[in-house]
């Protein structure tokens, strides 16, 4: 697998799925208890928002990610194993 | 029956004709059954984007999706939400990307159906598959109990007081009856199991596809349609959110409710997916690739709408003050609403959504640990083309038979502590990910690499599943066995990765013809990315 010859975008959005994991971890909101909106805990706004944007930058990686021949790869008729399978 | 009788049995009529539609559901999804084993074991590799993703999220959500998450933000705040949830949307859509689509390729170009299957092949191996078999099934077994148990002990919760002349109850550890009129446990794990047992043997996976979905709408629509109401009564979001702020402050944030390095190491637990058996083989059903996009990108939203909610109705029953009987934090979502809603419709309902989370992942188990005993164990050691496909159908329909006695059985024996062990399958399956991760992306993995890593794996899950249980049975809270402060799936995790990787590098490396067989994948997708 050659990674120079990768598109950017590529690059750009697995390192966004990489900053996200890391935000995940957000000891700076420990002991915050503001109430958002007037309802909404801010360490569980911040963490919904987490979900938001994981559902946005997992489109963004089916978008520019994408590995289109793992189709054909798996449609491509080859000998199976001996005794076949169902 | 006087009319008031059959009134206050309205919750058990809700379940019982919820119980008739998955029933239905079964009858129909077995008329379309085709007759072969592929279409029994992977649904003829047919189901399409909504499907997977609502078969697929029902079988990862269990019930404590609606149930425990309301608990354990009553116990410790809105950071249980940070601590299961976030990291879930996050890790379980990589591993669908990263592992579940690639194995899916692999699983329809070479026919696999099982795990095994393709970790036989992919080490060169049968041993391999023997060694891997029991401790697949010895990690989802108690997954299956805690569901049979928990749909028992929601369903006696419900019906307590509605026969006081036919169940007279159960003594209770401090010599006390309770559950006085309930529906008791066996009774009702009977019924659940005879009813999974009924769509899962007329329509196999694609019965379970089917029902899943249906069951993953029962539970998100009575989740969210729970808080709305508890919303409602309490005076609105605001003035609920409020009594917290005055009652139970502590709640809102994460200081004295969890820890900063069990909050990190909490993030290895989703890794468990990885190497779920029964998920592999829902992966097997995808019609194409595509298939999987929906399920990457609305897995975290999907986790989001049903947690958020049950987050919120856990920290706002904390700040009403709520008491669950025995300290049973479990019982909050059922207490709120009892307490707040008094309507015996919506008791039923949620309790069906309650049902309905837990029946989703017990279908799969059940499917997935018969196909496993058919093809892993019987066909390959009596050789596939010794039976017809009709008998390979047959095979798989009575080791499900066997299996679901089994877990019922099981279930009657009340193994104490059974709640608590879930996050031992877990750390136990997430350990298990440096295997499959490596099997699928590092040609030098070799099989005596793969041998230690599990056997290592076992050794030190075993060594603190074993002190666990020693501190537990001493009176501790066994929810808080923590070791150096981080949850053991580190050490076990970290043990078996590094056991592979060492293994691996000073083993004679695989030979080239397997090497090349499993690869060809990765070439197909670097050769794409270069002509783009």
């Amino acid at each position: 697998m050659s990674g120079s010859r990768r598109p950017t975008a590529w690059w750009v959005v697995w390192s966004l799925v990489a900053v996200l994991a890391i935000l995940r971890n957000d000891l700076w909101n420990w002991s915050d208890d503001t109430l958002l909106f007037g309802f909404l805990p801010l360490g569980l706004a911040y963490h919904a928002g987490i979900s938001i944007a994981a559902g946005l930058l997992w489109a963004a990686v089916v978008r520019f990610a994408w590995p289109a021949e793992l189709e054909a790869w798996a449609e491509d008729e080859q000998p199976h194993r001996s005794g076949g399978r169902s | 029956m006087t009319l008031a009788a059959i009134s206050e049995l309205t919750p058990l009529w809700v379940i019982i004709g919820y119980l008739g539609l998955l029933i239905g559901l079964g009858v129909v999804s077995g008329r379309l059954f085709r007759g072969t084993s592929s279409d029994y074991f992977v649904a003829t590799r047919s189901i399409g984007p909504f499907l997977l993703l609502m078969s697929v999220f029902g079988t990862t959500m269990t019930a404590f999706a609606l149930v425990g998450s309301t608990g354990k933000a009553f116990d410790r705040g809105v950071g249980v939400y940070g601590l299961m949830a976030s990291s879930s949307g996050i890790v379980h859509s990589l591993i669908f990307f990263l592992i579940g689509m690639k194995l899916w390729a692999i699983g329809k170009r070479y026919g696999y159906v099982t795990q095994i299957q393709y970790f036989r092949d992919r080490f060169d191996s049968n041993g391999l598959g023997y060694l891997l078999f029991p401790i697949l099934v010895a990690l989802v077994i108690p997954y299956l109990l805690i569901g049979v148990i928990g749909a028992g002990t929601v369903l006696e919760g419900v019906t307590q007081g509605m026969f006081p002349d036919v169940f007279e109850g159960r003594m209770n550890p401090a010599g006390k009856m309770i559950m006085v009129g309930a529906v008791p446990r066996w009774l009702s794990g009977l019924v659940i199991c005879a009813v999974v047992l009924f769509y899962i043997s007329g329509g196999g996976l694609r019965g379970a596809a089917w029902a899943n979905a249906f069951q993953t709408i029962v539970f998100m629509t009575m989740g969210v349609v729970a808080f709305w109401l508890i919303s409602n009564r309490l005076g609105g979001l605001e003035a609920a959110s409020r009594a917290v702020q005055e009652n139970a402050r502590d709640h809102l944030g994460r200081d004295g409710m969890i820890t900063k390095p069990q909050f990190l190491s909490y993030m290895l637990v989703p890794f468990s997916v990885g190497m779920f058996p029964h998920l592999f083989q829902h992966w097997l059903t995808a019609r194409s690739a595509k298939t999987f996009r929906l399920s990457i990108v609305a897995h975290p939203i999907f986790i989001m709408i049903v947690w958020v909610p049950c987050i919120l109705i856990g920290i706002w029953a904390a700040g009403q003050g709520i008491t669950p009987p025995g300290g049973n934090s479990n019982a909050v979502l059922a207490l709120m609403v009892n307490k707040l809603i008094h309507n015996d419709i919506f008791t039923g309902l949620l309790t069906a959504g309650i049902l309905a989370a837990i029946m989703s992942s017990l279908d799969s188990q059940f499917v997935c640990l018969g196909t496993m005993f058919t093809h892993d164990i019987v066909l390959h050691s009596a050789g596939e083309d010794r039976f017809t496909d009709r008998q390979k159908v047959l095979i798989g329909r009575g080791f499900i038979v066997a299996i679901v006695a089994i877990t019922y059985g099981l279930s009657l024996l009340d193994p104490p502590n059974i709640f608590d062990l879930a996050v031992w399958c877990f750390s136990g399956f997430a350990s298990l990910f440096p295997l499959v991760f490596c099997a699928v992306y590092w040609r030098r993995t070799t099989k005596v690499g793969a041998f230690s890593s599990i056997l290592v794996m076992v050794g030190v899950w075993l060594y603190f599943f074993l002190d666990w249980l020693e501190q537990s049975s001493a009176g501790h809270d066994p929810e808080e066995y923590l070791v150096g402060g981080v949850m053991p799936v580190v050490f076990i995790f970290a043990a078996s990765a590094v056991t592979l990787f060492v293994v691996s590098l000073v083993t004679k490396a695989p030979r080239q013809q397997v090497v090349d067989r499993f690869f060809a994948v990765h070439e197909a997708a670097s050769l794409q990315e270069e002509s783009r």
